[in-house]
């Protein structure tokens, strides 16, 4: 537990914003769920007593506690039983701050916690279990078909409730509920944005290296909830998931035709984004997801265009004679960053979002290549190029390079919403050449492997969903 | 007769790339007979047709040309190679062909796909000013995809370096 003086001094550092309590809501507003019989402190904990230490490394993760969600009373919906579902929910918030790689859930001394036990939660007991922070919760249904999701945050130690929050959600939606849950405690305790509710686009891989079957999937970032968009027939490529969430530009080998296509999510249907045979690849969409970013190459010179997602008439933003590709946009949306080799070798360049103004920014040895812009906009990640190929990070205007990974064949990072931690993904050499997502925090601990239905490449995280 | 119905698959429809029907045909169509499989580029008698796939690489030096690391020059070896699939299409001017453009796996995906696709369009050229017209050549970009040399030593990373002619029917 750290005085409330490192306190400060650690906000500072890590120059975010501590995030204040949301009682975040999906469809239906949030309800505060009304505590049962308030008994101990119960007083709203000062933001100061109990806090991860992110910056520098993760020194020791924390010791948490996440009991069984109780519920009122046993009751069926479309989603399950209301007590299963507390079962679930419990193992989706500990699952989640486990692998952020920063919490240490209890295994042992996880004892059931009665619903009156929810607000009045015996802190000797965790103490004595070894947690210094608890999240309890109860799961009801809310009786129009909904389901309601409590969630409370205490510390252990000082006895204190930390924050609380109520989550009322479709049964189609109950897991995003854990995961909100699990965002409160990840946020306050750390001091980060939240991450655990978004999904993850990728390639989902199987068949053998000389003939790969490529599937574009779509899966919760937990691994949950996986769906297979197309059925193989055609190799997909680099996804991406518009900050919308409304749809996925992809390229596909659909006609044999490399092309990119923007795939509706809500009907599953897919147009082409520019109709022409020049091939188009790297698609990326703006921040406010009006445009495209993309590759084409057009008398065998590959260049970056943008057009509207809506489709229309590329418009051109580089025109070097070299390959010029894998544009990605700052936060704001005013500046890209892009891979071209016209020093004679892949590097970094960026440029204002009307193509104006382009500098290369890496210099060191070796080449760079597929940027990728934080959210939080203080830094770019890429893979680097030499004898092996690894993620690292620089800052957007160059320097301060640092490698995260050490694999032989690690590439293509995606950010996390909260800009801490990166998914990429990491290939076998020989004659399997499988390859696997896996994801690294941004101090380079918690290098593991993302569970996913089968192998896996290129994956594009998307935004926390709203 | 037993009305056909058909339904339509809705939301997260798996896309497929052509539809199939489930009606049952009125005439079953004849069991295949137990003979070998038939060339369809093969005349009755099995020999190979003039001007087909099979024709091109039996008489052409290789289909197949390969490139540096990181390099889209055509090299002396595959002049050569180049030369002579001008000379036979120089005798079927009917004869279109699709050339493909591939990468070893020591490059990111989007660059290698901008690299293939400048190595096509070099054994194109290349083509080009042996005299095929430019019009009979389409290229094609697989980047890293598809490899056809599975291992990852230098001399697996050389062979997939390549650009490859394809006859098209």
């Amino acid at each position: 537990m750290l005085p409330k003086t490192m306190l400060k001094t650690l906000l500072a550092v890590s120059g975010t914003a501590l995030i204040a309590g949301t009682a975040a809501a999906q469809d239906a507003p949030a309800q505060q769920p009304a505590p049962v019989a308030p008994a101990g402190a119960a007083n709203p904990q000062q933001q100061g007593e109990l806090v991860v230490d992110v910056v520098g490394g993760i020194a020791a993760p924390l010791g948490i506690a996440v009991p069984t969600m109780p519920t009122t009373e046993p009751v069926d919906t479309p989603a399950g039983r209301t007590d299963a579902l507390g079962v679930q929910l419990s193992k989706i918030i500990s699952t989640d701050l486990r692998n952020s790689g920063l919490f240490k859930p209890l295994e042992a001394g996880v004892k059931p916690v009665a619903f009156s036990e929810v607000t009045a939660p015996t802190f000797e007991y965790w103490t004595g279990a070894g947690a210094s922070a608890l999240v309890q919760g109860y799961v009801r249904a809310t009786g129009d078909g909904t389901l309601t999701v409590g969630c409370y945050l205490y510390d252990v130690t000082s006895r204190n409730e930390i924050a609380r929050a109520g989550y009322v959600v479709p049964p189609s939606d109950w897991r995003r509920a854990g995961h909100k849950c699990a965002d409160m405690v990840y946020s306050k305790l750390t001091g980060e944005g939240p991450y655990f509710d978004s999904r993850v686009v990728y390639v989902s891989e199987t068949g053998p290296k000389g003939h790969r079957i490529k599937r574009l999937a779509i899966m919760d970032q937990d691994g949950e909830n996986h769906r297979f968009l197309t059925n193989g027939q055609a190799i997909a490529l680099t996804p991406r998931l518009s900050p919308d969430q409304r749809s996925i530009v992809y390229m596909s080998y659909l006609n044999d035709r490399p092309a990119i296509y923007v795939y509706d999510l809500a009907s599953g249907r897919q147009r082409l984004l520019v109709g022409n045979t020049d091939l188009t690849f790297a698609p990326r969409v703006s921040p406010d997801s009006r445009w495209v970013l993309f590759s084409m190459a057009r008398a065998s010179n590959t260049d970056i265009y943008r057009v509207p997602l809506s489709g229309g008439t590329p418009q051109r933003l580089t025109t070097s004679a070299a390959i010029d590709t894998g544009g990605t946009y700052s936060p704001d949306g005013s500046r890209i960053a892009f891979e071209s080799d016209r020093s004679g070798t892949q590097q970094l360049y960026v440029m204002n979002a009307d193509g104006s103004q382009q500098q290369r920014i890496s210099f060191g040895s070796g080449r760079y290549a597929t940027p990728v812009w934080s959210p939080r906009g203080d830094l770019i990640a890429y893979t680097k190029l030499g004898g092996s190929f690894r993620i690292g990070v620089m800052s957007p205007a160059g320097g301060n390079e640092k490698l995260l990974t050490d694999g032989s064949q690690d590439e293509g990072p995606s950010w996390s919403p909260n800009g801490r931690v990166l998914m990429f993904f990491r290939s076998s050499g020989g004659g399997s050449g499988k390859a696997d997502l896996w994801s690294v925090d941004l101090t380079g601990v918690n290098v593991r492997r993302v569970p996913t239905v089968l192998d896996g490449s290129d994956p594009a995280w998307g935004p926390l969903r709203p | 007769m037993a009305k056909v119905t058909t339904s339509i698959l809705i939301a997260t429809a798996l896309l497929a790339t052509a539809a199939c029907s489930k009606k049952r045909p009125a005439v079953i169509p004849p069991a295949p007979s137990d003979t070998a499989p038939v060339d369809p580029n093969a005349g009755s008698n099995g020999a190979i047709t003039p001007g087909s796939r099979a024709d091109f690489e039996r008489s052409v030096t290789s289909n197949t040309v390969n490139f540096a690391l990181d390099s889209y020059d055509i090299d002396g070896r595959a002049r050569t190679i180049l030369d002579s699939q001008a000379a036979w299409l120089a005798k079927y001017p009917n004869v279109t062909v699709s050339l493909e453009g591939h990468c070893d796996e020591r490059g990111t995906r989007e660059y290698n796909l901008a690299l293939g696709d400048r190595r096509a369009n070099s054994a194109k050229n290349y083509l080009a000013a042996r005299g095929v017209a430019a019009g009979r050549i389409s290229t094609i970009s697989y980047g890293k995809e598809r490899p056809i040399a599975l291992g990852s030593d230098d001399a697996s990373l050389a062979q997939n370096r390549r650009a490859v002619t394809i006859v098209l029917n």
